[in-house]
């Protein structure tokens, strides 16, 4: 067994016996259901928390207490350590390891490919043209290109995702019928929406310090609804594009700017502030070891955010060529590193809150 | 004074708070609310603020009706009805009618200085109507407390014990504390000590309680150690309360010296049997259903010898209990659990196949309340829950007696001034919490109420050094 899942197991053996923590989150009331725990379990506890760190700072087991009791931080290291075992294929598990540099690394390759494409293709002149009109982004980059590269990049991490979330299941010994429950994807699904397990019953959570506030929720919030936008936004250009024949760029009146507008501002100001927070925060409760893996996350979405604003800003002008290329190429490798970035915390926290709606309903594990 | 003292800076303050924990906080935000200038004096380091109270979890107040946490009203008759109970009637009714009509909605004003409640914890639904829970416990609640003094622009060392008053025509002058290597002197308007009980004190348990004392585990912090007490008795303060006495109750042997907190508990007594080092069965476990019994059973584990007694329970057992912070001794036999724990293990043997013997079960073992499967012709008996252990894996607790508070309490007067002998206040000297819980509490112990004193008489108290200024 790992040092780190010693250290999961030593800490949630005293919060069983405490429980003072039970009205936080979810995963105290997971823990409460059970008298010993395995190391699957552990898995899916760690998955289950939010991190918000209100166990932390009402522990009266924290260091220096000889019990130096850190919930947050066993949480977070174990939490990193499950994100390379589940990870799908294998060899994406040890991207985990130096996160911050391969998202950085895959990226950058990402544009410079692109860039490099795009102007071997065009020429130096006709990339720095400015072009107005339907069809203008396809003067950089062929219609097809766009199409068949992101569409299948996307599917092929979709899918990688997926794996990953079955091993997820597997690994943390969760039960098949329980994920074919609609009730408790119902569940999950507003835990997710209304963020319900960063509230610490109606409170907030405990960021920067040990005060409680709404500020990372607010954050979080902006972050998750500006992603939504953003994804709704491409979506429905997907469908002019390609189903109604209505080709990019579109009128700053039309639905896909109007959602990519408000859902870029909105993810620019969440993940600023995501980023501020950790910059800001008290560092205890934490597992520095994830700092590049949480920034490198962060950062890129606030940059595929800030890049497709410029991109609508510049879309006249002769720069368009280039800062089109920059923002695919940032939405390359958001959508190349999705299996093997922080955003898989999506897939695992929801899958873990699935699991949580049976077991809470059940009042059994 | 022998020691060489500074002046601290400000030289002299309106009302001088010595301690940390929730009636320290709760003199201190009320004197300040009411324009006094506060200085807290709080002996532990910030990490380890708060004493006792950061080990709490939840406080009992009278309320007319349900809330959002309560599930429903409780009155000041019934209230003091439960005080009788506990106390055997060894209360002072003035002073405990102070403290529960004090009580009234008290969870409100709480929360208007940041504390946050949920409702009763799984486990403690008994006390779901009649005491509220702190959202993440005591510490949580400490935190509250001092984000919201400090707000109000109360002053705040940490690291500053308090050894001397300086008290002249039965009015304090000023108090002399020790902060890392620097000794300095503070002189204020009115004082309120809100230091705790003496439980700390080792040296001090062995003078009142025996050497046995040396044997027994702190359940809270090691700061808590009478310094406040001792003083006002040398300068002629009132006591109540027996001094050699205290709530103690029989946690896991393996606990911390101190500070070992809520976590420590062991719940397993009623479903196996209790012996002591020579392997004898000493008192009735099944008497009772456990919350009731929890504090005797501390009180009788230090009277057995080396003051450590071992729990025996098979694995029908098991899961019957809250769980624990350390995992129990296991073994196929009852000799290889016996020797885990270097006791006789032909003598345990010998005990427990006389317990089996004498299990009578007639009805239907119940965990959850009285079952009436008693032994015959066993002494002592175990009148419920008694069933042959005989189904291995055997498992085993040591217990050791931990004390949660001492009794010895400055008595007060009804606006919590400190008494003299002959019953006449101090002019400025006013106390609140653990250290004055004697006024309330002769014996016994009710759950939740240790906040209450603390926070009914720490704002009592807060307000009338106030009025001092
Ligand atoms: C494990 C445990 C659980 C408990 N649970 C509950 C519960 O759920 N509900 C309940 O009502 N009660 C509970 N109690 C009892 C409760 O803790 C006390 O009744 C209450 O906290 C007393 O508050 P206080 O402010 O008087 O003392 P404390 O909280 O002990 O505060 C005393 C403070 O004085 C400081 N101090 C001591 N000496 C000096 C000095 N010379 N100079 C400066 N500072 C000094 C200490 O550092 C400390 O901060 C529990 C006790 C324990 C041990
Ligand atoms: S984090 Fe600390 S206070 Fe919370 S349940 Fe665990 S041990 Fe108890
Ligand atoms: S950090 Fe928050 S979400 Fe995670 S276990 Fe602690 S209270 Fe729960």
């Amino acid at each position: 067994m790992s040092e780190i899942m010693n250290e999961a197991h030593r800490v949630t053996t005293i919060c069983n016996a405490c429980r003072y923590c039970e009205g936080f989150c979810a995963v105290f009331p997971a823990m409460e259901l059970r008298r010993t725990f395995t190391d699957e379990e552990l898995k899916y506890f760690s998955n289950l928390c939010h991190n918000c760190r209100g166990c932390y700072y009402c522990c009266q087991y924290a260091p220096p207490h000889e019990f130096q009791l850190n919930y947050p931080k066993a949480m977070a290291e174990l939490r990193k350590e499950t994100y390379s075992e589940f990870a799908w294929p294998g060899f994406m598990g040890k991207i985990f390891k130096n996160n911050g540099m391969a998202v950085f690394g895959i990226t950058l390759a990402a544009i410079i490919v692109l860039l490099a494409a795009a102007i071997g293709a065009n020429g130096v002149q006709a990339f720095f043209t400015a072009y107005t009109g339907p069809e203008s982004f396809y003067n950089i980059i062929p219609y097809s290109v766009m199409l068949v590269v992101f569409t299948l990049i996307f599917l092929f991490s979709l899918f990688c995702l997926g794996k990953g979330m079955a091993a997820m299941w597997k690994i943390t010994g969760s039960k098949p019928e329980v994920f074919f429950s609609l009730k408790n994807h119902i569940q999950a699904v507003k835990d997710v929406l209304v963020l319900r397990y960063l509230d610490g019953n109606g409170e907030g959570c405990n960021y920067p310090d040990d005060r409680f506030s709404f500020i990372r929720r607010k954050f979080h919030h902006a972050t998750f609804y500006g992603f939504a936008g953003c994804f709704v936004a491409t979506l429905i250009a997907f469908f002019y594009d390609h189903v109604m024949g209505w080709p990019a760029p579109y009128d700053f009146a039309s639905l896909p700017v109007f959602f990519g507008t408000v859902g870029g501002i909105a993810l620019c100001i969440g993940t600023g502030g995501l980023a501020y927070l950790k910059f800001v925060m008290d560092p205890e409760p934490y597992d520095a070891s994830t700092t590049s893996m949480d920034n490198a996350f962060t950062s890129l979405l606030f940059l595929v955010s800030l890049s497709g604003l410029l991109l609508l800003f510049m879309r006249s002008t002769s720069l368009m060529g280039l800062m089109l290329c920059i923002h695919l190429g940032l939405v390359l490798g958001l959508f190349l590193t999705m299996p093997c970035s922080k955003f898989v915390h999506m897939v695992y926290r929801y899958a873990a809150l699935v699991r949580n709606a049976q077991e809470q309903r059940d009042g059994k594990a | 004074m022998s020691k060489q003292s500074t002046a601290y800076s400000p030289q002299k303050v309106d009302v001088l708070v010595v301690g940390g924990g929730n009636a320290a906080l709760c003199a201190a935000i009320t004197a300040r609310q009411e324009g006094a200038s506060v200085l807290v004096l709080e002996s532990s380091p910030k990490h380890f603020r708060g004493g006792n109270s950061r080990h709490t979890r939840n406080i009992r107040y009278i309320h007319p009706a349900a809330n959002s946490f309560l599930t429903g009203p409780y009155t000041e008759e019934e209230c003091y009805q439960d005080l009788l109970g506990v106390t055997k009637g060894n209360t002072v009714e003035s002073m405990a009618r102070i403290v529960i009509r004090g009580s009234n909605n008290v969870g409100d004003w709480m929360m208007e200085q940041g504390v946050h409640f949920q409702p009763a914890m799984r486990g403690t639904l008994h006390l779901s109507r009649t005491n509220g829970f702190f959202l993440g416990g005591g510490k949580a609640l400490i935190n509250a407390y001092y984000a919201r003094a400090e707000k109000l622009g109360v002053k705040i060392e940490y690291d500053a014990t308090v050894d001397d008053l300086e008290i002249e025509n039965d009015e304090f002058r000023a108090a002399y504390f020790q902060q890392g290597d620097k000794y300095y002197r503070v002189e204020a308007k009115a004082v309120v000590l809100a230091s705790g009980g003496y439980q700390a004190n080792l040296e001090w348990l062995k003078r009142s309680w025996g050497p046995t004392a040396a044997n027994f585990l702190i359940r809270g912090t090691p700061y808590d150690k009478g310094l406040m007490l001792k003083v006002m008795m040398d300068h002629g303060a009132k006591t109540l309360g027996d001094p050699t006495q205290g709530h103690c109750v029989a946690i896991d042997g393996r606990a911390p010296k101190f500070d070992g907190g809520i976590c420590t508990r062991l719940d397993c007594v009623p479903f196996g049997i209790a012996v002591n080092k020579e392997c004898k069965r000493f008192y009735n476990e099944g008497e009772e259903i456990w919350p009731k019994r929890y504090a005797i059973w501390g009180r009788l584990v230090a009277g057995q010898p080396d003051q450590i007694a071992y729990i025996i329970i098979d694995s029908k057992s098991i899961d019957l209990f809250m769980p624990s912070v350390f995992p129990p001794f296991v073994s196929d036999t009852i000799e290889g659990l016996a020797s885990q724990f270097d006791i006789d293990p032909d003598a345990l043997k010998a005990t427990v196949e006389e317990f089996n013997a004498h299990c009578k079960p007639t009805k239907d073992f119940d965990s959850g309340k009285p079952d009436g499967n008693a032994t015959e012709g066993l002494e002592p008996p175990k009148t419920n829950w008694a069933r042959p252990i005989n189904q291995p894996p055997y498992y085993g607790y040591m217990l050791r007696p931990g004390i949660t508070f001492s009794y010895l309490s400055l008595a007060l007067t009804e606006r919590c001034f400190v008494k003299k002998q002959d019953d006449t206040p101090f002019k400025n000297i006013l106390a609140a919490g653990e250290l004055t819980s004697g006024n309330v509490l002769g014996q016994g112990y009710m759950a939740g109420f240790g906040m209450t004193i603390g926070t009914v008489f720490g704002r009592i108290a807060g307000k009338e050094a106030a009025c001092l200024k």
